[in-house]
C-alpha cells in the first residue's frame, strides 16, 4: 500500500475520516501558499490537494477558475509549484496530491513530472482530463517514480468504468458528488449513498468525495459513507475574501471548523 | 452515400487519428461520450436516418450547392482556373448547417431534450439555433464576449430564432472560452442535453461525427469536378479554424491525394503574421498537446498554458485544431499555410469586385491563398476552393477596415 492509503487507514484507526482541503497553488501568490500549507496541516488536514493553475480548466466552477486566474496573473508555473513544495515539505506532514490538467503534465514531460513529484514529496497525482483509457504512458511514468495515480469516478460512471478506474488507480478514487463543475452547494445529492454503494461493490480502494462539500455537516455526512472529504471552493473563497494579513488565520480556522 | 473510410480506418474505436484525437475529458463526460459514439455508430449507415438527413439537406439547406467557375477571379489570378464550392449559398449562409441538422437528428434519436453549442463567428450558433427551431428543441449558445461584439448581426439572428445567447467573459473572451463554458454546461446537464459541437475538434466522437456530416461538401464537389471539369482538381483549398469545412471538402479526396492526383491546402488565420506572435496558425506554428478533449496541435506557452490566438476572422480565432488535420499534416497528406488579416481583407474586396460574391472573412483566407496557388500551378490547372460562408456577418468589421 502507498502513503495515501496509509493515511486513510490511520484516520480510520483513530475513528475518523480523512479531511482533504484543496488550494490553488499561487493564489494569490506562492508565498501565501507556502504559509497556508503548514497552517492547514496543523489545523487538521490529512491530505491536501494542490491545484496547479491552468488557463482553460473544464472541470472548475467560477470560484476555482478565479483562483487559477489570480495564480496565473502572479506568474505561477508548474516548475515554480514544484519548487514551492520542495521548500515547505519538511513542515507539512499531510499527504499531498496534485490536481493538474494533461497539457501541463505533457509540457513538463511525463517522466520528469512524475520524478519531480517524487523528489519534492507529492504523493499522488489526479490528472483531471485523463481517463484511464488515455493514461497508460502517464501511469508507467508514475509507477516507475513511485507516485500514486488517482482517478475520478462520477455519478454517471457505469459499473464497468468504476471497475476500470479502481483497477488502474494506485492511490484512491476521487468520487465527485454530482454532475457538474466544482462549487459550493447547500445540500449533498441524495443519490450519493447509491453511488458509493456501486463503488464499494467493485473495490476495496479508499474513496474520497469532493465537489460541493463546504461545511462541517457535509464533512460528517460524507464520513458516514466515504474515507475522506474534499473541501475546495468554500475554502478558496474564504481565503480570497480575507484581508491579506488574515488569510493564513482564516484558512486555519476554516479547516479546523470542518472538524467541529 | 459512400461511407468507406478513405483515411485508412481512422478514427479507431477510442477516437484516435494516429497519435492524435482520443478523449481527454473529466470522467463525468465519459459515459455520455461512450453512448454518443455507440448511438452514432448505429445510425450513421441506417437508411432511414440517411434519408431523413438527405431530405433536409436538399429541401431545407438547398443542397447540392453549386460548383461555380470564377472566371474573372481566375483571370485576375493569372494562372489556374478557380472553382468555388458555394457553401455560402447554404441556408443560414455557411456550411455549418450540414453538421447541425445531422446532430439535431442524432439528438432526437438519443432522446435528449435540450441542445447547447459554442460559436466563434456566430455561424455555428446561427445554424444550431436554426436546426433547434426546426426541431422544436430549447437551445443555448455560448459565445465569447469579444465575438458578441464583432459579430453582432449573428447574435440578433440567434435571438430571433429563439436561442438564448450567453456572452462568455472568461479568458480571452473568444471561441476557446465559449467552448470551455459549453463543456461546463454539458458536464452539469449531461443527462438531458446534447452538445452540438461545431467543428472537427473536441473529444471522440465529435471529430468523427462532424467530419462525416460535413463530407457532403467534398462528396458533391468531387462529383461536380468530374462532371464539370471532366477531371479531378489539382488542388483543394479551404480555411481552417477548428477545421470542419476543410475536413468536409478534403476527406473524399484522400485516396486521390494518395494516388498523387490532388493536393490539399488548409489556410490558417495568420493574423498580423506568424512572426508577430499574434496569429491563429496552429498547425504552422504550434505543437502537439491537449486542449478541449483531444490531442492535437495547439498554441501554448512553454509551461503548457494555452495562448490567445488572433485572427481578424472570429471563426479562425482558435488556438487549437481538429485532430484529423494534425494527422493529415504529419502524414504529409495535406499542407497548411498562414494567411494574414490583410491578405484576407484584400481577397474579400477582390472576390466582391471580380465575381459579385462577398465571402465570409474565414473563407476569404482560402480565396487569398487559392489565388497564390493558381498563379503557382499556372494555366491549365484547376483549383477547387471551399467558399464556406458568406460575408454579411462581417459588414461591421469590413466597414471599419476597408473604409467603406
Amino acid at each position: 500500500m502507498g502513503r495515501l492509503a496509509d493515511i486513510f487507514t490511520a484516520c480510520r484507526a483513530r475513528g475518523d475520516r480523512a479531511l482533504m482541503p484543496y488550494l490553488t497553488a499561487g493564489d494569490p501568490d506562492l508565498a501565501t501558499t507556502a504559509a497556508l500549507l503548514p497552517a492547514i496541516t496543523a489545523a487538521g488536514a490529512d491530505i491536501i490537494e494542490i491545484g496547479v493553475p491552468f488557463s482553460d480548466p473544464l472541470l472548475d466552477g467560477p470560484v476555482i477558475q478565479a483562483s487559477a486566474n489570480r495564480a496565473l496573473a502572479a506568474g505561477t508555473t508548474p516548475t515554480a509549484v514544484m519548487d514551492l513544495i520542495a521548500a515547505v515539505r519538511p513542515e507539512v506532514a499531510a499527504g499531498l496530491i496534485y490536481m493538474v490538467p494533461t497539457n501541463l503534465v505533457q509540457r513538463h514531460g511525463l517522466q520528469r513530472f512524475a520524478e519531480d513529484c517524487a523528489r519534492v514529496g507529492v504523493d499522488g497525482v489526479l490528472i483531471t482530463d485523463l481517463p484511464p483509457e488515455e493514461a497508460g504512458p502517464w501511469q508507467a511514468a508514475a509507477d516507475a517514480a513511485g507516485v500514486e495515480t488517482v482517478y475520478i469516478v462520477a455519478p454517471t460512471s457505469s459499473p464497468q468504468r468504476i471497475a476500470l478506474a479502481a483497477e488502474r488507480c494506485t492511490g484512491f478514487l476521487y468520487c465527485i458528488s454530482r454532475r457538474g463543475v466544482t462549487g459550493v452547494q447547500a445540500a449533498l445529492p441524495p443519490e450519493l449513498g447509491e453511488v458509493l454503494a456501486r463503488i464499494r461493490a467493485v473495490t476495496s480502494r479508499p474513496v474520497a468525495i469532493g465537489f460541493g462539500i463546504s461545511t462541517a455537516a457535509h464533512v460528517r455526512a460524507v464520513g458516514q459513507i466515504a474515507d475522506g472529504a474534499i473541501v475546495g471552493s468554500a475554502l478558496v473563497q474564504a481565503v480570497a475574501d480575507a484581508p491579506p494579513e488574515r488569510r493564513v488565520a482564516v484558512a486555519a480556522e476554516f479547516v479546523a471548523g470542518l472538524r467541529a | 452515400m459512400n461511407t468507406t473510410n478513405a483515411a485508412g480506418g481512422w478514427p479507431d474505436a477510442l477516437g484516435h487519428f494516429g497519435e492524435f484525437g482520443g478523449r481527454y475529458v473529466p470522467e463525468t463526460m465519459m459515459a455520455t461520450l461512450d453512448r454518443l459514439a455507440a448511438e452514432y455508430a448505429s445510425v450513421k449507415d441506417d437508411p432511414t436516418f440517411r434519408a431523413e438527413l438527405d431530405a433536409l439537406l436538399r429541401d431545407f439547406v438547398g443542397r447540392p450547392t453549386p460548383l461555380y467557375h470564377a472566371a474573372r477571379l481566375s483571370e485576375q489570378a493569372g494562372g489556374a482556373s478557380l472553382w468555388l464550392k458555394r457553401e455560402d449559398l447554404c441556408h443560414t449562409g455557411a456550411h455549418k448547417i450540414n453538421n447541425c441538422l445531422g446532430q439535431l437528428l442524432l439528438t432526437r434519436r438519443i432522446g435528449k431534450q435540450r441542445v447547447i453549442a459554442e460559436t466563434g463567428a456566430g455561424q455555428h450558433g446561427v445554424a444550431t439555433a436554426t436546426a433547434a427551431a426546426l426541431f422544436g428543441v430549447p437551445c443555448t449558445i455560448y459565445m465569447g464576449a469579444v465575438d458578441v461584439e464583432r459579430q453582432a448581426l449573428n447574435v440578433l439572428r440567434m435571438r430571433l430564432l429563439g436561442a438564448e445567447v450567453i456572452a462568455v467573459s472568461s479568458g480571452s473572451r473568444t471561441l476557446k472560452d465559449a467552448i470551455n463554458e459549453a463543456f461546463r454546461d454539458w458536464i452539469t446537464n449531461v443527462e438531458d442535453t446534447h452538445y452540438v459541437f461545431g467543428t472537427v475538434a473536441g473529444p471522440h466522437p465529435f471529430p468523427w461525427i462532424v467530419r462525416d456530416f460535413q463530407r457532403v461538401i467534398g462528396d458533391e464537389a468531387r462529383a461536380q469536378c468530374l462532371a464539370q471539369l471532366g477531371r479531378l482538381p489539382d488542388a483543394v483549398v479551404a480555411c481552417v479554424g477548428g477545421g470542419s469545412n476543410a475536413m468536409g471538402i478534403f476527406y473524399p479526396f484522400l485516396d486521390d491525394v494518395r494516388a498523387g492526383a490532388v493536393r490539399l491546402v488548409g489556410c490558417e488565420g495568420g493574423g498580423h503574421g506568424v512572426a508577430s506572435g499574434a496569429h491563429a496558425a496552429t498547425l504552422t506554428a504550434g505543437s502537439p498537446g491537449v486542449l478541449h478533449g483531444s490531442r492535437s496541435y495547439l498554441l501554448d506557452d512553454p509551461h503548457g498554458q494555452i495562448r490567445e490566438a488572433h485572427s481578424i476572422s472570429a471563426g479562425l480565432d482558435y488556438p487549437g485544431v481538429g485532430p484529423e488535420h494534425s494527422w493529415l499534416k504529419d502524414a504529409g497528406l495535406a499542407s497548411y499555410a498562414p494567411v494574414t488579416d490583410a491578405e484576407a481583407l484584400e481577397a474579400t474586396k477582390l472576390l466582391a469586385r471580380s465575381e459579385g460574391i462577398i465571402p465570409a472573412l474565414e473563407s476569404a483566407h482560402a480565396v487569398a491563398h487559392a489565388v497564390k496557388v493558381a498563379a503557382e500551378l499556372g494555366a491549365g490547372a484547376q483549383v477547387l476552393v471551399n467558399l464556406s460562408g458568406r460575408g454579411d456577418k462581417d459588414m461591421g468589421i469590413l466597414t471599419e477596415r476597408l473604409g467603406l
